[in-house]
């Protein structure tokens, strides 16, 4: 039995401590000295979110089928523990081995939204290994980075030896073989950064310089040393059906918060909404084998025993082998009573009638995702959903007998005037109508019951609204009063819940994701007055980020309410997508027309992506 | 037909509580493809019944739980699969097939056997024969407990069956574990601490269940695992 890392007398004393004992079914342990790298991949949140996340899964069954690799895994200490750990100079320590961070030879960080970034220097700082990367020595692991964040990681460029920029699946190999070479040949950590950074996809933040200019503007990004390339190209697997999946993923003990089997489906999105950072970063779109993702369905039962399974992809209605997949899967599922949880799908008469079949239709809602309340704004931001289709889809599921709807919409969206605004109102109370008009009185389950939420719009990098201003937090409120007016002055408005976020976390999300490399200085600062887990509510000190602006002399509106000109270098030109920035430019200029661009799958848009040689829809 | 399932639970795992025990066995027997029989409805679930729970920190070498089966192999049989899918501390050891007419685990139990050790770099403040020995020479033993709105007395001399000291460092003793009458094994240690005036410090002592058990006719308590019949 391994020893754990924490006594008897501490585990007793914080909240579930399953968190930290690691022995979970599927978590592997090798003999640390059979293996010559020591990986720790990390979700730098606590163990339950970490524990939902696919791609943490896809990597640590990669690594550890790498025989010279042993790959384990941290999440952040609840502040219970962080308190105790501090207090007793306990070091952070990976689950399988109960062993100090400090002992791997890498450190993965996944970065999957920008609220977690105090929680990086945690567990940076539990660890014991210093915050800022050109502090560190070969004592220390190789800090990496990866995930959707890293696409702009300017404002955590100095925590980080590296960056990963893409898909993890190509060439982790390639890095581990590097690492391996340059330790026998006794080189120093900075020459191995640089040597990293040719490897394709590899960032090594210290390997460049920023300079600004007056207004604080970049003036230029360049590499500091001749071999070190310009640019980084965003890596892809591109043949998704033959590569690395988590067949046998770890079982928590404790619930996770997407407490599931996942079956993912397939990569990218060719729909081209152009808020969405995801539909762009992850072109071309890739499916994966109908028949391969049976096998791993199957497999994926057996060897973890789950009760439930779902779908994972940014748009499952899109995936051409969907209705094989998922008649497979009732079967399949209904043979060994396990619950098949559907993700978002269009509403049709396809999906209504899989849905009755797999759920309670009385318990459960349908939800559609129209963002904006008008369709000259759904113009705008490109989403090619019609009030038509929403309102025949609302009609149908009324009839199978739903009574249940959620609605989500975006607020400050570029160009949206009070008109879209009032338009969201007036959307639900058509919804409502139709319920109305199509459910007779003897047959209603009571009143129809529509939720309406709505969300503040960031504008990110690599969208064609890249260049767009941000609300302010003014602007944000103002307009979800105004939202609510909207709603309260429809004449259904007995049927209409209406939920908005909160606005300060939208107002540092905008900074973190457009923001340059002066902003880790505000990230330091806010973490050292005490700011963690800012993703929790009950943690948030906005008061104390403020304070960290101030003190660094940066100010919020310059990141997020200035429109940036086309020309201006942004902290993450030096990035290549695949997709071009002229097109991101078209689609701009597109969408300040009021111009709709076709789905990939009727006619190519030449975005760039097509280099990858992989796209479904690229080349017919 | 109704089979009832002993296990043990040791080593980290004692950190994982009852509600996680339960989801742990579930996903163990889907993996193990034991026959279970499940509900009806749109969220299936297994039909299963878990003694008495476990606190978190506790270790125990008779833990029940009872299933509903469609189809048994034989007991080797079925304990060999369900081990071969037991994280490490968990065991299964031993499976009987309950009287259609038995009452489930939980409404079953009546009493728990527990042993107390003293963990290393601990050791207690007072000596553990004659502190038993007086326990059982008084009259009464009143256990006070504050909850958050009222203040329970229990006489411990009515719920404890059994007590005594294995040796310097060790306690073992069988206590009432029924719904109604449930005792903390540390609520009697707490007692005997303050015999001599002394705080029960619950990181001290390291407490196993050794067994649970039902009453039976003649008055003797009957261990849950030898309820039913081997197959």
């Amino acid at each position: 039995m391994r020893q754990l890392a924490l006594s008897d007398e501490i585990l007793m004393k914080i909240e579930k401590p399953a968190r930290y004992i690691g022995h979970e079914i599927n978590s592997v342990v090798k003999d640390k000295n059979t293996v010559d790298v020591r990986f720790c991949m990390c979700f730098p949140d606590v163990y339950e979110i970490g524990m939902s996340h696919l791609g943490i899964q896809i990597l640590y069954d990669m690594f550890n089928r790498f025989e010279d690799t042993w790959c384990e895994r941290v999440y952040s200490p609840w502040p219970d523990l962080d308190a105790i750990m501090r207090e007793e100079k306990i070091p952070l320590f990976a689950l399988e081995s109960q062993e100090p961070v400090k002992n791997m030879d890498f450190l993965g960080i996944t970065l999957q939204y920008e609220m977690c970034y105090t929680n990086i220097l945690q567990i940076l700082d539990l660890a014991g290994i210093p915050l800022i990367n050109e502090e560190r020595t070969w004592d220390d692991p190789i800090v990496i980075g990866g995930g959707p964040c890293a696409y702009n990681p300017e404002p955590i460029a100095p925590f980080f030896d590296l960056f990963y920029i893409g898909e993890g699946e190509t060439q982790y190999r390639a890095l581990l073989d590097l690492y391996k070479k340059d330790r026998a040949a006794g080189i120093s950590r900075e020459e191995f950064l640089r040597h990293a950074t040719n490897i394709p996809g590899i960032y090594a933040p210290a390997c460049y310089e920023v300079s600004y200019d007056e207004q604080g503007i970049i003036s230029e990004f360049k590499p500091k040393y001749a071999d070190v390339p310009e640019k980084v190209r965003k890596e892809v697997e591109t043949n998704l059906s033959d590569t690395y999946y988590p067949v046998k993923p770890v079982i928590p003990f404790i619930k996770s918060t997407q407490d599931r089997l996942v079956l993912e489906i397939q990569r990218g999105c060719t729909r081209g909404c152009r808020f969405c950072q995801a539909g762009q970063l992850y072109r071309p779109i890739r499916e994966r084998d109908v028949e391969v993702l049976k096998q791993y369905a199957k497999e994926l039962i057996e060897n973890t025993g789950h009760e439930e399974i779902s779908l994972s992809s940014l748009s499952s209605s899109d995936y051409s082998q969907l209705e094989e997949l998922l008649l497979f899967l009732i079967d399949e599922c209904s043979k060994k009573k396990i619950n098949i949880s559907l993700p978002s799908l269009r509403i049709d008469a396809f999906s209504l009638d899989i849905m009755s079949k797999v759920q309670d239709v009385k318990k459960t809602s349908l939800t559609f995702a129209p963002e904006a309340g008008t369709q000259r704004m759904r113009n705008v931001i490109n989403k090619g959903l019609t009030e038509e289709v929403i309102l025949d889809g609302a009609k149908l599921a009324f009839e199978g007998g739903w009574n249940k709807v959620k609605l989500y919409f975006m607020l400050g969206l570029p160009l949206e005037t009070d008109e879209d605004i009032a338009g969201i109102g007036a959307l639900c109370n058509e919804i409502a109508k139709v319920y109305y008009e199509t459910v007779p009185k003897e047959k209603r389950n009571g009143r129809v019951q529509i939720t309406a939420s709505t969300s503040f719009f960031i504008p990110k990098p690599f969208t064609p609204f890249q260049w767009a201003p941000m609300n302010s937090q003014a602007d944000f409120r103002e307009k979800a009063y105004k939202t609510r007016q909207g709603i309260i002055s429809q004449l259904n408005q007995k049927s209409i819940k209406y939920n908005w976020h909160d606005t300060d976390v939208s107002v540092l999300e905008g900074v973190f994701a457009r923001g340059d490399r002066r902003i880790a200085k505000v990230i330091l600062d806010a973490y050292k007055s005490g700011c963690v887990f800012d993703a929790w509510n009950e943690y948030f000190h906005y008061d104390k980020w403020l304070d960290a602006f101030d003190k660094n002399g940066l100010s919020i509106a310059f990141y997020n309410e200035r429109e940036r000109s086309t020309d201006e270098i942004l902290p993450w030109d030096f990035i290549d997508i695949g997709v071009t920035k002229a097109f991101l430019k078209r689609e701009w200029e597109r969408a300040q027309r009021g111009e709709i661009t076709p789905n990939c799958k009727e006619q190519c848009q030449g975005c760039g992506a097509a280099v990858y040689g992989s796209g479904k829809f690229c080349f017919e | 037909m109704k089979l009832r399932i002993k296990f043990s639970k040791k080593g980290p795992l004692r950190f994982i509580g009852h509600l996680d025990i339960m989801r742990y066995f579930q996903k163990a027997i889907r993996r193990s493809d034991i026959d279970i029989a499940y509900s009806t409805g749109f969220s299936p679930h297994q039909i299963m019944s878990f003694a008495a729970p476990l606190g978190v920190g506790v270790e125990s070498e008779g833990e029940y739980f009872d299933i509903e089966a469609n189809s048994v192999t034989t007991a080797d049989d079925m304990i060999k699969r369900l081990n071969a899918e037991m994280a490490e501390g968990m065991v299964i050891t031993g499976m009987r097939i309950l009287p259609d007419n038995a009452k489930n685990a939980m409404a079953s139990v009546k009493a728990a056997s527990y042993r107390l050790n003293w963990k290393e770099g601990y050791a207690p403040e007072y000596d553990l024969s004659a502190a038993v020995a007086r326990f059982h020479d008084q009259k009464e033993v009143t256990y006070v407990k504050q909850t958050a709105k009222s203040t329970i007395e229990r006489n411990l001399k009515e719920a404890v069956y059994e007590l005594k000291a294995i040796d310097d460092r060790t306690v073992y003793m069988l206590v009432d574990a029924s719904s109604a009458g449930n005792v903390k094994p540390g609520a009697v240690l707490e007692c005997l601490a303050g015999f001599y005036n002394r705080e029960y410090n619950s990181n001290a002592v390291q407490i196993t269940r050794e067994d649970t058990f039902t009453d039976s006719v003649d008055g003797v308590f009957l261990s849950l695992g030898e309820v039913g019949e081997t197959f």
